[in-house]
């Protein structure tokens, strides 16, 4: 099974990682390294990146006439952000909580888990084989 | 072990091959499949029944048929009543004008203007690099039919381009000569930007772009900027494994384990440049091969010799004024006369890079040379907020937090 594994921040978190310590910041970056090494030598990783900060976000609408409409984004109303994401292909739904589970338990300030909230979307797959 | 070298030979004369396809022909775009084809065939059968006694004449015969071979699966008929053609009498013999001439084209081809500058790494890859298709994606990290799209949407813009397969003269010489050399040089970057990705297994774009630019440098011998680009490429390559640490990180110049550099690209570089200025004519790859010769000379960072490289950085201003320039010269200012000298050339910036990470990167430092610390912290963090580039991003956070924590 293919999962999407999205990682979202609040502002306060991207903001929160410009005030940690070198040491925390070391921490943090050892660790998602590590992370996804551990991913590629487990043969579950199938792609993973990671995103620029919101800043650099456009939103782009179009009604089919005209020039589109390109504005800064995200949605003002959106609280939380994407901020990286990975495929993986793993044995079924537990194995995929528990790849969330360590992304969500990162380090942050003092080493501390960070806690944040990892979304878990099953990727629509071709038809069951027929039996 | 032992296709090593079938490699290497298969890659030397795939160019070669090509071109002589290509011209023999008339229609690049399928000679370009098929001399794919005739490689592939060669890497099966040559390891088992040996080398041919000419493996170029077998490669061209080999591609000569599967090309036919298409034309006839295709419509070959319409195609031959349009195109008028007439096999040239090809003799694959050891001319090396012809040989000269042949690489060239393919890559004045491949840097073709008609092309985006994607389309043109691919294409310069696949036809003068020789490199699979399935190489080329990989090194990109897109797929594989992604990448072929690409090539094979960059052959029929060329196609329609309807452009003579020839080497380009007079007026034309000049800016797609430079063209070729800016494909060659993105390649280099291209890899040199990636590198220290760590375990990820990708074709090693800047050894490749290395290559390329050795074999424009021998055909061309006496055009200072080849050589110019070929030893910045060195320049910097030698840098290569003390730019990176265990964990993917980047490490700053002034930071950089010397000894880890490569001294042998060091000595080659720095003859080469040095050969290349001495012909007085003076152009932008050998200004900045100049700088990272300087920056590659240097002992130790203390011992960098700034007031020459902050007189190479106003030439360079002079010949290609541009702000990138501008910012690189602001640093070595800054390091000659001092952070405030620096922040004021930055000051002429905030019009035409308002808003780029790398002049608040800069800035930042400069700031903090200048030991304001909060608002050196303040430049870093809007850089880190507007890079995309990952070492980069994770270089800034700790940059930042480094400056946290000084007493």
């Amino acid at each position: 099974m293919k999962y999407m594994i999205m990682m979202h921040t609040g502002q306060d978190a991207t903001e929160g990682i410009a005030n940690w310590s070198q040491q925390d910041v070391k921490r943090h970056i050892e660790f998602q390294h590590d992370f996804d090494r551990e991913l590629r030598e487990a043969g579950e990783m199938v792609f993973n990146e990671g995103l620029t900060f919101p800043d650099q976000a456009r939103i782009v609408r179009h009604d089919g006439q005209g020039a589109p409409a390109v504005t800064d984004g995200p949605f003002p109303e959106a609280k939380e952000f994407l901020i990286g994401f990975w495929i993986v292909d793993c044995a079924g739904p537990e194995r995929a909580y528990e790849i969330a589970a360590k992304a969500s338990s990162a380090p942050g300030k003092d080493g501390q888990p960070l806690g944040i909230p990892i979304e878990v979307r099953p990727i629509v797959g071709p038809p069951a084989a027929d039996a | 072990m032992a296709d090593r070298p079938i490699e290497d030979l298969l890659r030397e004369l795939a160019p070669r091959v090509l071109a002589v396809v290509a011209r023999k022909y008339r229609d690049f775009d399928t000679a370009e499949d098929a001399v794919q084809e005739a490689l592939l065939a060669a890497h099966l059968h040559w390891p088992a029944a040996g080398l041919p006694d000419s493996p170029e004449a077998w490669l061209v015969a080999t591609a000569s048929r599967r090309l036919i071979n298409m034309w006839r699966a295709d419509d070959a008929r319409r195609r031959r009543e349009e195109q008028d053609w007439e096999p040239a009498a090809a003799s694959a013999a050891d001319d090396t004008a012809a040989d000269r001439d042949d690489t060239l084209q393919l890559l004045f081809m491949c840097a073709h203007p008609a092309l985006t500058p994607p389309s043109a790494i691919a294409l310069t890859l696949r036809a003068v690099g020789g490199l699979t298709t399935a190489e080329i994606a990989a090194a990109f990290l897109v797929p594989e039919a992604t990448m072929g799209q690409r090539i094979s949407r960059a052959k029929q813009r060329i196609h329609a381009s309807g452009e003579p397969f020839r080497l380009p003269s007079g007026a034309d010489w000049r800016p797609r000569l430079d063209a070729v050399l800016h494909v060659l040089y993105l390649i280099f970057s291209e890899g040199y930007a990636s590198s220290g990705g760590g375990e990820l297994v990708r074709t090693d774009l800047s050894k490749e772009a290395i290559r390329l630019a050795r074999e424009v440098h021998r055909l061309l011998p006496h055009e200072p900027e080849v050589t110019g680009l070929l030893a910045l490429m060195l320049l910097n390559d030698a840098r290569r494994d003390a730019r990176t640490g265990p964990h993917g990180e980047l490490i700053p110049l002034p930071e950089q384990d010397r000894a880890r550099w490569d001294r042998a690209a060091i000595a080659e570089g720095v003859d080469l440049v040095g050969g290349a200025l001495r012909q007085r004519a003076v152009g932008p790859y050998q200004l900045q091969a100049a700088i990272a010769a300087v920056h590659d000379e240097a002992a130790a960072a203390a011992e960098t010799d700034w007031p020459q490289i902050l007189a190479l950085y106003g030439v360079l201003a002079r010949i290609q004024p541009n702000p990138m320039v501008t910012l690189n010269r602001a640093v070595a200012l800054a390091m000659v006369d001092g952070p405030q000298a620096g922040l004021k050339v930055l000051d002429t910036l905030d019009g035409p890079l308002a808003g780029h990470h790398r002049l608040a990167a800069v800035r930042g430092h400069l700031l903090e040379m200048a030991g304001d610390r909060p608002a050196a912290i303040e430049h870093l963090r809007a850089a880190a907020f507007g890079t995309s580039s990952g070492p980069e991003l994770r270089y800034l956070l700790t940059e930042i937090g480094r400056l946290r924590d000084a007493p």
